[in-house]
Formats: C-alpha cells, structure tokens, sequence
C-alpha cells in the first residue's frame, strides 16, 4: 500500500471511529435518562397511581389519575384546534404557495418555531386567563399555537415531495385543482403528514411552561375545559420542586407515564413511515 | 399538406403562439388534425414540440408564465373562448405523458376510474363496464383483470404507461395526446404503445409527440416537424419522410443535425 493509500485508509477508519463514539453518546445518555426513570419511578407504578387522585401533602398513596385525563384532554384540544390549522396552512404553502403572502406566512411560522414556548404562555395567558380565567381550554390553546408552525412546515415539506407529474397527470385527466390537491397530492403524501402529526403532537405532550400560567394545574379530578385542569408535566414540576420524598417518588413516576405517552407516539410515527414505504415504492 | 376531403375535420390549430412570459417557444404554427389518424410531431429537443402539444389541451397555460395567441379549435369551436371551462375540456382531450404516472395511492380499477369519478360517475356497474373497455383497449386486460384490487405501482414501467392511456380512454375523450409515450420504456413496451396507436385512431384522434423518427415513421399518418418553435414542414408521413419540402427537414430526418 502506497503511503497516501495508508492515509487515507487511516484517516477514513479515525472518521469511523469518531462518528460511531458521538453516536455512542446520543444513545448512553438517552439510555441513561430511561434507566434512571424506570429505576426510581417503576416501583411507584401501581393501580392506584394510575386511578387514584393525589392525597393531601404528607400523606402517603394516592396516584394522578387526574394528570394522565388531564394531559389527555388538554392535548386533545390541541391537536383539535391546530392540526387543522396546521395542515390546512402547510397544503396551502405547498401547493398555491408561490405569492407574497405565502412568504409573509412561511416567515412568520419559522419565527414561531422558534420562539420559546414560554412567550406564547404568555400569550395565551394575556388574551385568554386575563379577561377570564385560568382553564384547560387557554392551555389547549397555547399548545395549539406552538403545534401549528411545526405541522405547517412538515405538511409543506411532505406535500412538496409529491412529484409534479402527479399533479399534471390529475390536472389533464380533468381533475380540478383543488380536487388534485386534496385527491391526489394530499392523500399520496398522506403517510407523511401523518408522521409530522403525530411528532408534533409528542413534542407538545411534555411541554409545562405555556401550562402554568393558562391550564395552572388542578388537585382535583376535573373534566371541565372551563376549568383549571392538572397534566403529567405540571404534576412533575409541582412534585419534584415540592419538600416531601413521597412527592419525589410520585414525580418519577409520573415522568415515566409521560415519557412512556410520548415514546408510545414516537412508535406510532414510525409504523407510519414503513406504511409509507410500503405502500409508494 | 392534404388531408382526404371527407375525413371530418376534429382539432386545428391556427395561428398558435406559446410563451413562456415574452419567449415564444412555439411560433404561429397552423396545423389541421384530421379525425381518426394519428399524427407526429418530431424535431430536436427544444423544438417546443411538447410545449405545442400542452396547447391543445391547456395545460401549457398551468406552466409558470405560460400563456398563448392564436386560436386551437376543436370541431370548429375554440378551446381558449372566455365561457369555456379548461377543466371540462381536458375531459373531452385525454394527455399521457413522458413517464407514467400511475396515482400511488389507487389501485389498478382506481386509477383507471379516477377519470370517470371526478365526472360524477358513481353507479358501480357502469364504472365495472368502463374500467374493462379501457384496459381492454389499451391492451391490459388479461394481464390486469386479477389483480384489479392490488397497487398500481405493482406493475411494471411498460404496463403502468399502458394504465395511464386505459385512465386517458376511460372518460371516453375525443382526442388522445401523447407526450413521449415510450421515452422510458423498452422495446417490447414501445412495440406494444405503438401497436396501440394502430388500434386506437378508429376511435380516436391521437397526437402523438416523440424524438424516434423511425416511431413516427411506423405510426403515424401524418407528421410535423418543428424546429426552434417553428413548423418547418407537415405533410403526410410517408411523403414527408422519403421527398420532404424542406432542406431542414431532410438534413434532420437523414441524421445531418438534431
């Protein structure tokens, strides 16, 4: 072997290396998060934690039936009011979106994305808890306005993957246009939007900043949208920044459950994309 | 050019210019498509043959900055009239392009029906007969009628081209353009659209866009040959390929340029 032969050989194996080692690390430290939760939190899983209600502080028992409804709930909403929203925005961008609205809209939806959820907590927290008062429906709200940017951009990016002799093929085959972009290009890109959905819907699962001071938690069972509402992630923050070790115990639990929601979504995405692979090519 | 007579007269073109914004890509090109034949159009890439043929079904003015002059018509109407819809129009011209673009989301008996559907055809025994007629006369039935159920994209390139011309046929169009039908498939593909184009002009009226001379040559009636937008020289097929008119003409049908 030459000598440049050999440095390439060795340059290309120390690449190797390094790559797989940073890898190693991405999946350790998550593995390490995952063990440490089902470490401390596993053994409080139990019946009661998943029905019953939590107990007055210093006392033992009690569950967060409450918070798991709770999340349910106000994450439904969420997704009610801003898949729509969402997907009706990213068919638009992708399929007429070639003006200067479009830009206007494109541009505002990046910054969006980008903006700390906190601000639109506060947001929500202006507009609907100020004039009001604290409910579960501001908090589906705020998390609805943080889910719609994401799924506009996926929507956008998935539409956008349909090839444009689909398009024509509808179009001369007498197809209206807006019957071609909801017959054709949405459905073949589908799969897609699908999997953008459902990660977009994890994401906001865990979020706690925008429910603090809009769904503000609740001790109670409660099922009214009207009222303040109790979810997995502000049960987490009461209980892990509150003086008792029963609380502590209760609050690794209830990250496992969360953690467990979000994971069960992220493996329903997945199905999503091998039904895509599946079924297109 | 002479057509017969008596053959009756079914698309023309007269006078048509295509842009793309200010560029002309077809220039004041006037042809006339008798009914019942098939017609060619050759000419280098870049001729605007392809661009001439989205013309006459309107789906040129769909392209970014596309618009036309000039006037198409179609049994003495003209397609480009302010009251007519593009979209009813394209019911009554079916078009099939380069690559076959089977609807990935259809099965077979979807695609083919696709056509009929948006026409608001629902009732399941009339879509059963059309779906048979159309993939018999693109000469897919045999190999289709079992698996009508299963994914279009089952099928191989050459069948899925010949599934596009059975979803063009199904609403029953008066006129078929096809845009470099066997571009991307084999010979036996080609042999077998080509065999089609045979069978299908006692039906219907087929322009037929494609870069193989020796294709026009063997399916053709009639042919054109464009040359930078412009139409050099139309005529009947055999006349136009063994004494053409027009030294371009012959320097691009005898292999001297193109």
């Amino acid at each position: 072997m030459t000598a440049r032969g050999l440095r390439r050989h060795l340059t290309s194996g120390l690449m190797t290396g390094l790559v797989a080692l940073l890898s190693f690390l991405a999946v350790v430290s998550l593995l390490l998060i995952l063990g440490d939760l089902i470490a401390k939190g596993a053994s409080s899983l139990d019946w009661n934690f998943f029905t019953q209600n939590p107990v007055p502080a210093g006392q033992s028992g009690g569950g967060v039936a409450n918070a798991i409804v709770g999340t349910l709930i106000i994450v439904g909403l969420a997704a009610l009011i801003g898949l729509p929203v969402g997907i009706g925005t990213g068919l638009y961008l992708a399929e007429y979106g070639s003006g200067r609205l479009a830009w206007v809209v494109r541009f505002v939806a990046d910054v969006m994305n980008g903006t700390p959820s906190i601000v639109i907590g506060i947001f929500a927290w202006t507009w609907l808890v100020r004039p009001w008062h604290f409910s579960a429906l501001a908090g589906g709200v705020s998390l609805a306005i943080l889910m719609v940017p994401m799924i506009a951009r996926t929507t956008e990016e998935m539409v956008r993957l349909v090839p444009h002799s689909l398009r024509e093929a509808a179009l001369a085959l007498g197809y209206p246009r807006w019957r071609t972009s909801l017959r054709i290009v949405a459905r073949t890109a589908l799969a897609g939007i699908v999997t953008g959905c459902l990660v977009g819907v994890a994401r906001i699962a865990g979020e706690t900043a925008p429910l603090l001071f809009t769904a503000l938690g609740n001790l109670n069972f409660s099922t009214s949208i009207l009222q303040p509402m109790q979810t997995l992630s502000l049960q987490i923050f009461t209980y892990a920044t509150g003086p008792f070790d029963e609380w502590h115990r209760l609050a690794w639990a209830a990250a496992l459950v969360l953690m467990g929601l979000v994971l069960l979504l992220g493996v329903a995405a997945r199905w999503a994309i091998r039904q895509r692979h599946g079924t297109a090519r | 050019m002479a057509p017969p007579a008596d053959a009756r007269l079914r698309l023309e073109t007269l006078r048509l210019t295509a842009l793309y914004g200010r560029r002309a890509v077809v220039k004041d090109v006037s042809i006339l498509f008798p009914a019942h034949t098939v017609s060619a159009v050759i000419g280098p890439s870049g001729c605007g043959k392809s661009t001439f043929l989205r013309c006459l079904n309107r789906m040129h003015e769909l392209s970014e900055g596309g618009w036309v002059t000039g006037r198409v018509l179609l049994d003495g109407a003209d397609i480009y009239d302010d009251g007519l819809d593009p979209v009813q129009l394209r019911r009554r011209i079916g078009m099939v392009f380069q690559r076959p673009t089977p609807f990935p989301t259809m099965s077979i008996y979807d695609n083919v029906a696709a056509g009929l559907r948006v026409n608001g055809h629902r009732s399941r025994r009339e879509l059963d007969e059309v779906v048979e007629r159309a993939l018999r006369q693109a000469a897919l039935w045999d190999e289709t009628k079992d698996r009508l159920r299963h994914s279009a994209l089952a099928l191989s390139g050459g069948q899925q081209q010949r599934l596009c011309i059975a979803r063009a046929l199904a609403p029953q169009p008066e006129v078929l353009l096809l845009d470099e039908p066997t571009a991307s498939l084999d010979p036996a593909g080609t042999q077998h659209i080509e065999e089609l184009c045979h069978e299908l002009k006692r039906l219907y009226t087929i322009v037929i866009v494609t870069h193989n001379m020796q294709q026009a040559a063997r399916v053709s009636d009639y042919t054109a040959f464009f040359y930078l937008g412009d139409l050099i020289e139309v005529g009947r097929t055999e006349v136009l390929f063994t004494r053409p008119a027009q030294e371009r003409t012959e320097a691009y049908i005898t292999g001297r340029f193109g």
